[in-house]
């Protein structure tokens, strides 16, 4: 007997993950700026102050590297920390406890000492949110060593990657699309489950490779959908973890399209993508039947006007265009 | 058999050739190498040249690539061979200059030298997996690049794509400045140092032409000879009649040449001239020299010329062919001795037997090398040649 | 072969012989070996070229007809 699979937004995916986890393991609780009587910023907390009370849902003042610390003080006491962090534009206030602790300690203690904390950000443009609150900084994160980073870019991935989070003793960060909170998917009741190691083809095809993650992936996967309406067979690869990289996965696929086009909401310069296209160009420049291509976002802030915001993050067409060239240049 | 080492060096290409630098070993270390096989490739500042070997045994200690190696320099060891000994630059000394000795004109879908064919990484790897030329295909993705799909597609189907070997990668194009260059420079020595003596004479061509349009007439295209060959054999028996216009001058004076081997003037498309040779030419028939010399045309323009045919030419011949001036005067390539030249064939009045009639005349023209013959032999070299020609079924 | 046919044939054999002729230069009466620079051996291989591509025999006496574009076209097209 299957269950019938169940519909829910990606928003009460994150809210039913908190809550199972807040449930399963009583080290773990939930502290950030308005995530109790607010319920959070996103509204992904909404409830969770009610249920478990201020023990667990912790509001705290306006002081992301305090509300980081302290996060990475509890986790190295033994408790599960579950961090919220607005925007990651506001966690480079955070930075130093991230990166030159969070990250650093386990190595310096030569293992004595693991970081099991988990933070989650909200990332990304869309909203008209305007520049101090749409940018996408994970690539910066992916950069570190001693940190795993996680992009969500599905329902079921938000419902269940948060648990795999908790059980890794590293810390872990989780960045949520700010534009994806109110996307609707199935969840499989079957799957209880993911890895946090593997990037995922969520649709397969032939002829080029699109990589990406977290809000590209619906655009990378309508962008595949016109794309077969053209006769060209895309497959898009999610990768779910920018860090540590699925490289096999990745080489897999691109070996066999020979093509590849990088969607990656960051800044192109110094970019994750970047990265991946300096790899392919590393360990599969001889499968390559053409350039590696990247769709980044503009270099410029994150604009608020509508029309421009629009400009100058990565659309479906850009993603179209950009496969088309590599596969049937005209 | 002793186990003697032999040295293979550079070889002189030409007299004005002083150090080139292996591009390319078509041998492993460790292979066996038999007098007459294509080694390596090696650039001149005039192209690349297929070098061939003439010691026999196994070739090892293959000098590195793409360094400058003077002639005569150590290019490898050759174990095995019957007495041992030195091969090049033997021929250095009677080398004969060759003005041009260049793979020249790139096939039509190659580039010229410096732009090298946008073919993708896979493509270029299925590509020598296969042993094809991916240059030569026609290229569908960005940019006009070939992309594996067009790779297979010339494998699976559609005419045979051109094999690697002609457009090996590596080869430097024709650079048509410094192929002028270097006709500048063998063209001056000879004129400094060669004292020249000019003979002409005119050669009624009825007898050959009569005999080549019957020979011409039954056959279908591919069979039928040009009067060059004609011209060629002639010049060849009168050769063997007169052996001290072939070969080369040198400190020691003239030595004659090991056999009458006539360097062809090839003038390239674009500009330039190179004199390759046709190998014993007195013992070859007709068609079997139509054949040589097509090939040899073929390869000069298109490269894949062999380092023997710029080296052993004992004389140079140019044929002005039928769109051509009457006549020429050559210039003698150091360090032959001779050139004969053959002006267009063309109708004029001639006397034949006390009334004037029109007949196919050819202006024959000898320059010789007054250090190594003097005009009376030269004299006789013409007229074999006329006698040759009016004998043309006996050719 | 029409005419058209014919000269995409004559375009194609002139590729492998003299790759940069442009038959588009070239008068309908003009001498083809002077106005695209061919000696008598690439006239010969226009012919060899033509005659495999063709059939047809081309016998030496009649290569001459060839020697212009009108000439030519004509010739094959019979």
């Amino acid at each position: 007997m299957t269950a019938a699979p169940l519909r829910m937004t990606y928003r009460e995916a994150c809210r039913q993950a908190i809550r199972d986890a807040l449930l399963a393991d009583p080290r773990s609780f939930v502290m950030g700026e308005d995530v109790g009587k607010y319920g959070g910023c996103y509204a992904v907390t909404k409830g969770l102050l009610e249920e478990f009370g201020p023990e667990r849902i912790l509001d705290t003042p306006l002081a992301e590297l305090g509300i980081t610390g302290a996060g990475i003080g509890a986790a190295l006491a033994g408790l599960r920390p579950i961090v919220e962090i607005m925007t990651c534009n506001f966690s480079l206030l955070a930075l130093d406890q991230i990166l030159n602790n969070a990250a650093t300690i386990p190595h310096m203690s030569g293992g004595q000492f693991a970081v099991p904390l988990v933070i989650r950000m909200a990332t990304g443009g869309g909203r008209q949110l305007a520049a101090q609150h749409s940018h996408s900084l994970e690539g910066w994160y992916a950069h570190i060593p001693g940190l795993k980073v996680l992009a969500p870019g599905t329902v079921e991935d938000a419902r269940h990657m948060l648990a795999a989070a908790l059980a890794d003793p590293n810390p872990v960060l989780i960045f949520e699309h700010i534009v994806l909170y109110n996307a609707e998917g199935d969840l499989d009741p079957a799957v209880t489950a993911v890895d946090i190691e593997h990037a995922r083809i969520r649709r397969p095809g032939r002829d080029v490779s699109i990589i990406t993650y977290g809000n590209s992936l619906p655009k990378s996967l309508a962008a595949a959908e016109a794309l077969a309406a053209e006769g060209i067979p895309a497959e898009v690869l999610d990768l779910r973890v920018l860090r540590p990289l699925d490289m096999p996965a990745i080489l897999e696929s691109v070996r066999r399209t020979r093509r590849a086009v990088l969607v990656d909401e960051g800044w192109r310069s110094g970019s994750l993508s970047a990265e991946i296209a300096a790899r392919l160009a590393d360990e599969a420049f001889f499968d390559l039947d053409a350039p590696v291509r990247r769709v980044c976002s503009a270099e410029v802030p994150v604009p608020y006007a509508a029309h421009l915001e629009e400009a100058a993050l990565p659309q479906v067409a850009d993603i179209v265009a950009a496969a088309r060239e590599l596969v049937k240049p005209r | 058999m002793s186990d003697a080492v032999a040295d293979f060096l550079m070889p002189s290409l030409g007299a004005d050739m002083e150090s080139a630098k292996v591009v390319e070993w078509l041998v492993k270390p460790g292979s066996r190498v038999k007098p007459g096989d294509v080694v390596a490739v090696v650039e001149t500042h005039k192209g690349a040249i297929d070098v061939e070997i003439f010691l026999d045994g196994v070739i090892e200690d293959l000098a590195p690539l793409n360094q400058q190696l003077p002639v005569g320099a150590l290019l490898a060891h050759v174990r095995g061979t019957g007495g041992g000994g030195t091969q090049a630059p033997a021929k250095a000394a009677a080398a004969p200059v060759q003005p041009a000795p260049v793979p020249s004109p790139p096939p039509p879908t190659a580039p010229l030298s410096g732009a090298r064919g946008r073919v993708s990484p896979a493509a270029r790897r299925r590509a020598e997996e296969a042993g094809i030329a991916a240059d030569s295909l026609h290229g569908t993705g960005p940019d006009g690049a070939v992309t594996l799909a067009d790779v297979e597609l010339a494998l699976s189907a559609g005419p045979k794509p051109a094999p690697a070997e002609p457009a090996r990668a590596g080869r430097s194009g024709f650079d048509p400045a410094q192929m002028r260059q270097a006709i500048a420079a063998a063209m001056g020595r000879s004129k400094r140092e060669i004292p020249h003596y000019y003979l002409g004479t005119t050669v009624d061509f009825h007898a050959a032409q009569t005999w080549l349009d019957g020979y011409n007439a039954s056959r279908p295209p591919p069979e039928r000879l040009l009067p060059a060959v004609l011209l060629l054999k002639a010049t060849a028996r009168a050769l063997v009649q007169v052996p001290q216009l072939n070969g080369f001058h040198g400190k020691d004076g003239f030595s004659p040449g090991p056999g009458i081997h006539i360097g062809w003037a090839i003038s390239l498309r674009g500009g330039g001239l190179v004199a390759p040779a046709l190998h014993d030419v007195d013992r070859q028939e007709l068609p079997a020299l139509m054949t040589s010399l097509r090939d040899l045309v073929q390869r000069a323009r298109t490269g894949g010329l062999r380092s023997s045919e710029l080296t052993d030419p004992t004389i140079t011949v140019t044929s002005l062919g039928e769109r051509g001036a009457d006549s020429v005067l050559g210039v003698i390539y150091p360090p032959q001795v001779a050139i004969v030249g053959f002006g267009r064939i063309v109708e004029r009045p001639w006397v034949v037997a006390g009334n004037v009639a029109p007949r196919p005349l050819v202006t024959l023209s000898l320059a010789a090398d007054h250090r190594a013959s003097d005009g009376h032999l030269g004299g006789r070299l013409l007229a074999a040649i006329d006698e040759a020609l009016q004998d043309p079924a006996n050719l | 072969m029409n005419d058209t046919e014919i000269r995409a044939l004559l375009a194609d054999v002139l590729a492998g012989i003299a790759p940069e002729a442009d038959l588009a230069t070239v008068g309908d009466d003009e001498d083809l070996r002077a106005a695209l620079d061919l000696d008598s051996m690439d006239f010969m291989n226009l012919v060899i070229g033509l005659h495999q591509r063709t059939g047809i025999d081309i016998p030496e006496a009649d290569v001459p007809k060839l020697f212009t574009l009108r000439g030519l076209t004509g010739y094959l097209a019979r």
